[in-house]
């Protein structure tokens, strides 16, 4: 398969995440849809290391990774957090940062 | 088999990523996340990139995603209210126009390996040797970093989850029983200061028989 199938399956998963952040309401949700936008970026990017034949794409998809993963701990803690005080979990009605 | 195995693995990636933004309850989005990784992994696999893949199925769909499970389960789905008419017509607006965008940016692309296959396979070629010496080597300190931020990660999850027993209301059996452990008379800072005159006389009107309760348990909600 050419390595642009690839591409345009990436594209398209992006496009989705972005969507799906743009809409939703619950922040679960929103950090679902924020891991489809980086894995449709870890996946350009294993494509690119796969057209030019070296790892280091793999590397930086390994490190993107292991952000997501940290994200994904600390947005879950506020979660936590933010239920364990009654407040809705509602992005719309979370507003009080709202200049 | 190639191709084959490339649009079935693409189709259940794209069902996993159109069912995580679609679906109302926030427990089916994360199966269909589980769904989307998993053939994000098969794809992986197609683009020869073993470890990346092992990584994705074992660190992605094995851990973090148990971690969602358990916080939808903590938190409950609750019903979801749909967005407000603004967002809900424009974001999927901007999605189309982003799509276009990068469909656009594709198909005018100068890059001539685009419409190649790649370049020619070399055995070794992604395995977790060749990933562990590169982090070893050339990107150790990028490798040192990602751990730290691990780290700091976890403290500060700990941090941000844990309970807070400042933020509780005022509680007035904690006093009796600080009292009670600490007698009139034995020299603290607060009778020196006067305050403790006031505070003799109400605890032993309660009397000293007030009964040590254990430490309170199940204040959390």
């Amino acid at each position: 398969m050419a390595i642009g199938w690839y591409l345009v399956v990436s594209a398209l998963i992006f496009c989705i995440g972005a969507a799906g952040v743009l809409t939703r309401r619950n922040p679960l949700v929103i950090l679902l849809c924020l891991e489809l936008m980086l894995n449709a970026a870890n996946l350009a990017l294993i494509a690119f290391s796969r057209m030019w034949g070296g790892a280091d794409g793999q590397i930086f998809a390994l490190i993107v990774m292991v952000v997501a993963a940290c994200e994904v701990v600390v947005g879950l803690g506020l979660i936590v957090s933010i239920f364990r005080r009654n407040l809705p979990i509602d992005v719309d009605q979370l507003s009080e940062l709202n200049g | 088999m190639t191709p084959v195995i490339f649009f079935i693995a693409a189709i259940f990636a794209l069902a996993g990523a159109i069912g995580v933004v679609v679906l109302r309850n926030p427990f089916y989005s994360v199966l269909a996340l589980v769904v989307h990784l998993i053939a994000l992994a098969a794809l992986f696999l197609l683009l020869r990139a073993e470890f990346v893949a092992a990584a994705q199925v074992v660190v992605y769909a094995g851990a973090v995603m148990v971690l969602y499970v358990f916080v939808v389960a903590y938190v409950g789905s609750g019903e979801e209210l749909a967005a407000g008419t603004a967002l809900r017509i424009l974001g999927p607006l901007f999605a189309l126009a982003l799509a276009i965008e990068l469909c656009i940016a594709m198909l005018g692309s100068a890059l001539k390996g685009i419409s190649s296959k790649g370049a020619p396979y070399v055995p070794g070629f992604g395995t977790a040797k060749q990933i562990g010496t590169l982090f070893l080597t050339k990107y150790l300190f990028p490798f040192e970093l990602a751990s730290l931020l691990l780290l700091v990660a976890a403290i500060g999850a700990v941090v941000l989850a844990r309970r807070r027993r400042g933020l509780e209301e005022h509680d007035e059996g904690l006093e009796r029983r600080l009292e009670r452990l600490r007698p009139a008379g034995t020299g603290t800072m607060a009778e020196a200061a006067g305050v403790r005159k006031t505070l003799v006389p109400a605890a032993e009107e309660i009397g000293h028989d007030v009964e040590v309760v254990g430490p309170r348990s199940g204040s959390d909600g």
